[in-house]
């Protein structure tokens, strides 16, 4: 909530944005389709589970995770053979069985384990923190009916830091669309 | 995929989103079953027996188990190849199967993961059990002490620490982020508060957003990826624990594919003995469906035959290499003092599973329940043949001996498998044996238009 005015809701509360109920996955596609169609850029859309066409409809294109699993992945692998190189070849050199101390041959499976790791961790702890979460608390918790977004109810919102978000204009907007119960989401 | 022969679906007719999340949740919601506590009780007083014959180990040492030279690996190492292989099944099913694109995995992905989750802490207990000085574990790994020693990277034990170690990791890191949206799930329905407040923080304010499910998804996927060729390597760095030595029958390049193999058929053999008395108890057989049975079945018979492959590549082997050592050595495991073991390792692993060949069995739950405990049976038999008849003869006869398991050996296997089971009683009492959100993928029954995203997690 950075922009100046915010948008208050009926009862005078700061308003998180206008939220729409729809009971398939095709409606809120459509409606995810319509409302950027109209111009509204901040449109969020909440389902009980992943549907691809939606990325499409509110132009999820390109997720960063791929790129923090990279950095993770090369890290580790860094990481797992700089280590045995210099415990086996620099700190504690060690001959056994007259093979080279820095024996690259086998110091490839644990590095190939070590990148696996890094790469792994990168990619779940990455695609949490990209997501802002740990958060329990969200404004999208107060719609009353929203515990249906973990069962089989699928909506949208348009939410107030839109820089021309207007309650009645949304509030249309969503009424256009196959929307069986829209409401007004408080901060 | 021939059309005239139309295949039991992956899910039975009829499911929506919501009846797939209600049935679920419930398993978990509903109050407890007198099943569970009576199965709980039996699991939990086997894991008492583990930790006395455990207790008593640390207070005499490794002297109470029947290792002794020649035979220094036995039991503990039988075990941990045992467990560890069992639990490559759940990466299959959930990182393969998913690259795959092979949908009929959805709904045994999330128990097939958490029994490889407590296949690999029962797996993980032995080596340090049978350290002699399970105290000093952590010499295993490279860290700064005030002896200025690091450890031996050339060694294959050392490369099985990582390989094992990463393995537990990524697959509790695979099994945990599946379970956030049904953790959110559970947050929604659940009617006690200190459960809600709970699942919550487990959830951690997961709400299904679009642009949260896009970098999951992603996520996902790059896991499965990564999962794949590390669930080959487990078993390879564990087979290479063997094949490096230089002792006969353990000297072999075919280790490290036939070790993957006999992993994945020991693996789905425990997958389908957990899946029919679960499908049963909490009436899922409209989502473990015939379909899952029957594709099981014939990845334990595939399996099965390419193990069955190893055992005559074996011995082939060792006839064409001309070395007498590795001669005898085969001659010794079906002639000498373990045939019956062997035998009876052949019919286990080689000859029972041919009766999937048979559609016969494969429609029959029980059946099919017999033949995975036969198979189970089988490759423990497998793991003792490969290291007790490899040690206990082998070069000159001055040092040849006997080896037998104990009864604190069989205390100590037994109790890891009461330590498996009550782990898994807890997991299906607290937490989904089924993903939810993944059914909820293949119930297209309300959405004909929509495309659902593919495998999901």
């Amino acid at each position: 909530m950075t922009k100046a005015p915010a948008p208050l809701s009926a009862a005078g509360r700061p308003l998180h944005g206008v939220m729409a109920e729809y009971a398939t996955p095709a409606d809120v596609i459509a409606a995810a389709k319509a409302v950027r169609a109209a111009g509204w850029t901040k449109v969020d859309a909440y389902t009980p589970f992943p549907i691809e066409a939606l990325n499409e409809a509110l132009d999820l294109h390109h997720s960063r995770v791929p790129l923090v699993v990279l950095c993770g992945g090369l890290a580790g692998g860094i990481a797992g053979y700089g280590m045995q190189y210099w415990m086996s070849a620099i700190d504690y050199p060690l001959n056994i069985g007259g093979r080279p101390f820095h024996s690259w041959v086998s110091f490839i499976p644990p590095t190939f384990e070590t990148t696996v790791l890094f790469a792994g961790i990168s990619a779940v702890v990455g695609m949490i923190l990209l997501n802002g979460l740990p958060r329990p608390h969200h404004p999208v918790f107060n719609a009353p009916r929203f515990t249906a977004a973990s069962r089989d109810r699928y909506f949208l919102v348009l939410t107030a830091d839109d820089p021309s978000f207007d309650v009645v204009r949304a509030t249309a907007a969503l009424r256009a669309t196959k929307a069986v119960n829209i409401s007004e989401v408080e901060e | 995929m021939s059309a005239a022969l139309p295949r039991p679906p992956v899910i039975a007719p009829g499911h929506t989103p919501a009846t797939v999340t209600d049935k679920i949740a419930a398993t978990v919601l509903d109050k407890t079953p007198r099943w569970w506590i009576l199965g709980f009780a039996v699991s939990f007083l086997i894991l008492l027996m583990f930790l006395n014959a455990v207790a008593y180990l640390f207070v005499k040492g490794v002297g109470i188990w029947g290792i002794n030279i020649p035979v220094g690996w036995g039991f503990d190492i039988i075990n941990f190849v045992w467990w560890i292989g069992i639990g490559h099944a759940g990466t299959l099913i959930s990182a393969i199967l998913l690259l795959l694109r092979q949908q009929w995995r959805t709904s045994i992905n999330r128990f097939a993961e958490a029994m490889t989750l407590f296949a690999v802490a029962c797996a993980g207990m032995y080596p340090i059990l049978h350290l002699g000085r399970p105290q000093v574990f952590y010499w295993l790994l490279p860290y700064p002490n005030t002896m200025g020693m690091w450890v031996n990277f050339r060694s294959p034990l050392v490369w099985d620490v990582f390989a094992v170690s990463t393995y537990a990791t990524i697959s509790a890191l695979f099994w945990f982020m599946g379970l956030i949206p049904d953790l959110a799930t559970l947050r929604d329905r659940a009617t006690n508060p200190a459960a809600r407040t709970i699942y919550g923080l487990l959830a951690m304010g997961w709400r299904g957003s679009a642009a949260h499910w896009h970098n999951y998804e992603t996520a996902s996927l790059l896991l499965a990826g990564l999962c794949t060729p590390l669930v080959l390597s487990v078993h390879t760095v564990v087979s290479w624990d063997f094949s490096i030595g230089i002792i006969p029958g353990w000297h072999s390049t075919i280790f490290p594919p036939y070790f993957v193999a006999g992993a994945i058929y020991a693996g789905f053999a425990m997958v389908i003995l957990l899946a029919v008395p679960l499908r049963k108890a909490f009436g899922l057989e409209d989502f473990i469906t015939m379909r899952h049975m029957h594709n099981m079945a014939k990845i334990l018979l595939v399996t099965g035959l390419i193990v069955f492959y190893g055992y005559l590549m074996e011995i082939f082997m060792a006839w064409y290499s001309g070395n007498p050592y590795e001669w005898y050595m085969i001659y010794n495991r079906v002639t000498g003092p373990y045939r019956w073991h062997w035998m009876a390792l052949i019919f286990c692993n080689a000859v029972a599973p041919q009766v999937l060949w048979l559609k016969k069995v494969r429609n029959s739950v029980a059946a099919l329940f017999v033949v995975s405990l036969i198979v189970s049976v089988g490759m423990w038999l497998e793991r003792f043949i490969i290291i007790v008849t490899s040690l206990h003869r082998d070069f000159l006869p001055s040092s040849w001996g006997i080896y037998h398991g104990t009864r604190w050996d069989w205390m100590t296997y037994i109790g890891t498998i009461g330590l498996f089971l009550t782990l898994f009683f807890l997991f299906i009492r607290f937490l989904p044996a089924i993903s939810i959100f993944e059914m909820r993928t293949i119930t297209k029954a309300d959405a004909p238009e929509a495309e659902p995203a593919g495998g999901g997690k």
